[in-house]
């Protein structure tokens, strides 16, 4: 019997760390990597109100959620590759004008 | 008891995992600590009784998104990070601002939980009741996803399509 | 059922005219124009012959309601019309006088620049004068009253690309507000005190008030306050400044307005407020003396100017001063009579000086003229005329008009009288020695136009009236001026001739009908207890007076009239006899001399007094201190402050990731608090 705390301060380690890697990585893939990681440890939380609160719609909400991330990550990662064709680098700090 | 072993133990390594994405330099590296994370998850899935979203974190999240970030990080040779000077202001207020927030937002949710606790495999979440669950009272969202993944291929497709070529319009 | 005159018509015509030349008289040929003009003041004109045409059968004062213009709880103010004896006086003269003058200027003005924007001026003018003496109410007249002084800036800058001639427009009108804001004042008390602007009104609330004896009270200060709105509009001491420098403008303005018209709207609005001021015995004697020391002061000055408008101007202010000290001696009748003889004669002064200057091609300075008459004979003869009306020989105009004056200033005190009578020599001195300088002895000017054929002036007078003979560049010598300004020479003179012989007094077995014309007006009874003698009523002048007055009179009379001709033979002796005799007087006089040449450093005086600190403090504390450090300021250091806000801002959109990160992170920390707290609360 694990209490439902556990979970959501599990949960809540992941999503910091998700924000913590969005902020000091330069890598843009790394950054889209810790983007993921705060989607799962929202999924975490969102299985656990499910298990807790006897609603199997939270599990159907984890589902579309990867899908949605599965979505986002695909045109994501083809828009890093076009960017990386123009401008030659993966680092974020050196994309900062609007004008390709 | 066995229950609160497993889970500190998988939890232990989802967090080695997400710090470890944090500190390593080299995106493989990270990818590969993420996939670490993932079956890990998943494991703590398996305990919530999620069999379904269990395997599709497998299937789906470890097995084809990270396989697709690893396949680009070899397609644009990602080398290790330069250390280019960044911005003070993400640093500044970017995580003081997070660890406020999420402290904030995991006090609440403690609190209001409190001492309520869930036993293994609470809520069976097998294939057949998702299924059901999935295409009669979630049908219309599941159809609007489908549309979102169909654009999503082509979007994909045709940004990260060379310039100048039909390829795109070609493949299906 | 009083018969409806339409007598806004009178003022409404001349409006009309200068509407139609103001905005479209740009496009009309210079017939057109002139036929506008001449067409609009001709009618009113015509309308005021009709209003006297039936005057007879009007009870006075004859009330005409136009429109209400101001309701502000008991206070009411409308736009309606006051005919009575006076205002039929002053119409005649001005819209008569004006005509001409109007005939007169088409001829002088034809061949200058801007020939619709005068006829326009000078129909408003016409306007604003009609609308001030017509008024029936001290607010509609003020109106007029300040229209007047606006068409008096329009025509004296008309030339106005140049410096002088601009410069006196600003100072006429300037001089002109430090008056208007004494007439303001009175015109608040009265409202205070009486309620009312409306004349009736006031007259009928001010006439059982006892004279006030002594200084301070309510009439007499509102006569004080009155009096120098006149002074400032009537060029008296001290507000005189503005007249000589008018004399910038083109001579027909001269003659209307500063001479015939304009000025002598303060004689006219004292006249008015007699009911006021007869019960002021403080106020008038103040009257008395500043038009006395006026009429002395300039007269003074007058002998020794050399352009030729300008003895004229002093003239005027001298001239205005005789007005002035008949309303000061309670003549009030004596003064309008004065008025239009006055506008008659100096009328025809000026448009004859004007004419003289278009004759010599635009010289003023009369050392520079002479021996004038045998080649400007129509000139000579009319300007002739108005000088021996305006020295008071009789029987022209002004000998009936001054001679009524004296006497009835010697009846208040000999002082007023011996001090007329010594400026009515000098002004006899002065018009002769004008006279003499211009028409007598050797030409003096440049040679070359005064060898011209007297031929010329024939062909000249024969040309068709309206056609042009230029008046400034050499036409070809000197030559006499074109019919169109000569008919009105010779109506002024016919009238400066016979223009006083309505006005002849018991004393010489006349009847005196203009005194008794304006009888009804001046008559009214006053409540005197012990009221000074300085305020001396109007005497019933229909054959009654007892026989011994007239002995005194006739002795006044010969005594003015032979310090005229004492005055024409000094002239006749330093200017046509002896004329290197004047250079030695001066240069004995020395000092004193170059005093009354500088006109006594009046000008520089006021310069160091009022307009240097003036221009000073204005440049100091409104331009400086307010224009530029409060409000340009304000303005700059807005839009300063908005500029380093933003630029301060602009350093978020850096285009950076991660900073955008940190930003979101953070405002989505603030966001959940709020809500924790809200949640909480």
């Amino acid at each position: 019997m694990v209490p439902i705390s556990y979970y959501l301060i599990l949960s809540g380690i992941l999503f910091a760390c998700g924000v913590t890697g969005f902020l000091i990585k330069r890598n843009i893939i790394s950054i889209f990597m810790s983007i993921e990681l705060m989607l799962n440890g929202v999924n975490l939380s969102f299985v656990a109100f499910a298990a807790q609160w006897h609603a199997l719609s939270g599990q159907i909400f984890v589902f579309f959620v990867m899908v949605v991330a599965a979505a986002e990550a695909a045109v994501g990662l083809a828009v890093i590759i076009a960017v990386y064709r123009t401008r030659e680098t993966l680092n974020v700090d050196q994309v900062d004008l609007l004008k390709l | 008891m066995t229950h609160l072993i497993i889970f500190l133990f998988f939890g232990a390594l989802c967090v080695a995992g997400a710090v470890n994405l944090l500190v390593q330099r080299h995106p493989i590296n990270s990818a590969l600590s993420l996939v670490v994370v993932m079956g890990s998850l998943a494991v703590e899935y398996l305990l919530l009784g999620a069999e379904f979203v269990a395997a599709v974190q497998v299937i789906v999240y470890a097995g084809a998104i990270m396989v697709l970030f690893v396949f680009v990080i070899m397609l644009l040779n990602a080398g290790e990070e330069e250390q280019t000077k960044g911005s003070r202001v993400a640093l500044l207020f970017g995580i003081p601002g997070m660890l406020v927030g999420s402290v904030l937002v995991g006090w609440v949710l403690i609190e209001r939980t409190g001492s309520q606790s869930v036993a293994a495999g609470a809520l069976p979440g097998a294939p057949r009741t998702i299924g059901w669950l999935l295409f009669h009272n979630f049908l219309l969202p599941f159809e609007v996803t489908s549309i979102l993944v169909l654009i999503a291929i082509m979007g994909a497709v045709v940004l990260a399509s060379h310039p100048d070529s039909d390829q795109g319009r070609k493949e299906s | 059922m009083t018969p409806d005159l339409h007598l806004w018509l009178i003022p409404v015509l001349p409006l009309v005219g200068a509407a139609i030349n103001g905005f479209l008289g740009k496009k009309f040929s210079r017939q057109t124009v002139a036929a506008v003009a001449l067409l609009f003041s001709g009618a009113a004109f015509a309308m005021v012959l009709f209003v006297a045409s039936r005057f007879s059968s009007l009870t006075t004062p004859h009330v005409e309601f136009l429109a209400t213009w101001i309701r502000a709880g008991a206070f009411q103010v409308d736009f309606s019309f006051y005919l009575d004896q006076l205002s039929l006086v002053m119409l005649l003269v001005v819209t008569g006088v004006g005509f001409l003058i109007h005939i007169y200027s088409v001829g002088y003005m034809w061949e200058e620049g801007g020939f619709y924007r005068f006829f326009a001026y000078l129909n408003v003018f016409m306007f604003f004068m009609l609308t001030l003496v017509l008024a029936s109410n001290y607010l509609l007249m003020f109106i007029g009253w300040e229209g007047v002084g606006l068409a008096s800036y329009l025509l004296i800058g008309f030339w106005f690309t140049r410096d002088s001639a601009a410069s006196a427009g600003k100072k006429a009108f300037i001089v002109n507000r430090v008056g208007d804001f004494g007439f303001l004042i009175a015109l608040f008390l009265l409202i205070r005190h009486f309620g009312s602007l409306n004349f009736e009104q006031v007259f009928q609330s001010v006439a059982p008030i006892t004279p006030e004896s002594g200084g301070a009270g309510l009439l007499t200060t509102v006569g004080l306050l009155l009096m120098v709105g006149a002074a400032g509009k009537s060029a008296q001491i001290p507000l005189y400044v503005w007249l000589p420098d008018a004399m910038e403008g083109p001579t027909p303005v001269s003659a209307l307005i500063h001479a015939a018209t304009m000025v002598t709207a303060g004689v006219y609005m004292v006249s008015r407020s007699h009911v006021i001021f007869e019960r002021a015995p403080m106020a008038l004697t103040v009257v008395a003396i500043i038009g006395t020391l006026t009429a002395l002061f300039a007269a003074t000055i007058g002998i020794t100017q050399t352009d030729i408008k300008r003895v004229l101007a002093y003239s005027t202010v001298s001239q205005l001063g005789y007005m002035f000290i008949a309303c000061g001696v309670g003549a009030f009748s004596a003064a309008i009579f004065h008025l239009m003889t006055h506008a008659f004669f100096k009328g025809l002064l000026f448009l004859a000086a004007g004419s003289v200057i278009h004759a010599v091609n635009g010289e003023q300075d009369m050392r520079q003229m002479g021996g004038l008459r045998t080649k400007i004979p129509w000139t000579f003869w009319t300007m002739t005329i108005a000088t021996f009306a305006i020295a008071g020989i009789p029987p022209f105009a002004g000998f009936f008009s001054k001679d009524e004056i004296l006497w009835r200033a010697y009846q208040a005190s000999w002082v007023y009288w011996f001090i007329g009578l010594f400026t009515a020599f000098l002004t006899s001195f002065y018009m002769f020695r004008l006279w003499f300088m211009t028409f007598f002895g050797e030409y003096r000017g440049t040679a070359e136009e005064s060898h011209e054929d007297s031929a010329h002036d024939l062909a000249h007078d024969d040309t068709r009236a309206g056609a042009p003979a230029p008046h400034g560049q050499g036409h070809g010598g000197i030559h006499e001026s074109p019919r169109l300004m000569v008919i009105p020479l010779v109506m002024l003179a016919v009238l400066s001739f016979t223009g006083g012989w309505i006005g002849v007094p018991a004393s010489l077995g006349g009847s005196n009908r203009f005194e008794r014309f304006l009888g009804p007006i001046f008559h009214s009874a006053i409540v005197t207890e012990g009221g000074s003698a300085t305020a001396a009523p109007e005497k019933e002048t229909d054959g009654h007076e007892p026989q011994t007055g007239h002995g005194t009179e006739l002795l006044f009379t010969g005594i003015s009239v032979f310090a005229g001709l004492v005055g024409f033979v000094l002239a006749w002796l330093l200017y046509y006899h002896d004329p290197q005799l004047p250079q030695r007087i001066a240069a004995g006089l020395g000092g004193l001399y170059e005093a009354v040449v500088h006109k006594y450093y009046i000008d520089e005086l006021y310069a160091t007094l009022f307009v240097k600190p003036l221009i000073a403090g204005s440049a100091l504390i409104l331009w400086h201190g307010i224009d530029q450090d409060v409000i340009d300021a304000s303005v700059d250091n807005g839009a300063q402050g908005a500029n380093e806000v933003s630029d301060s801002i602009r350093h978020m959109q850096s285009g950076n990731l991660r900073s955008y990160a940190g930003w979101v992170a953070a405002g989505a920390a603030v966001v959940i608090a709020y809500m924790v707290w809200m949640g909480t609360r």
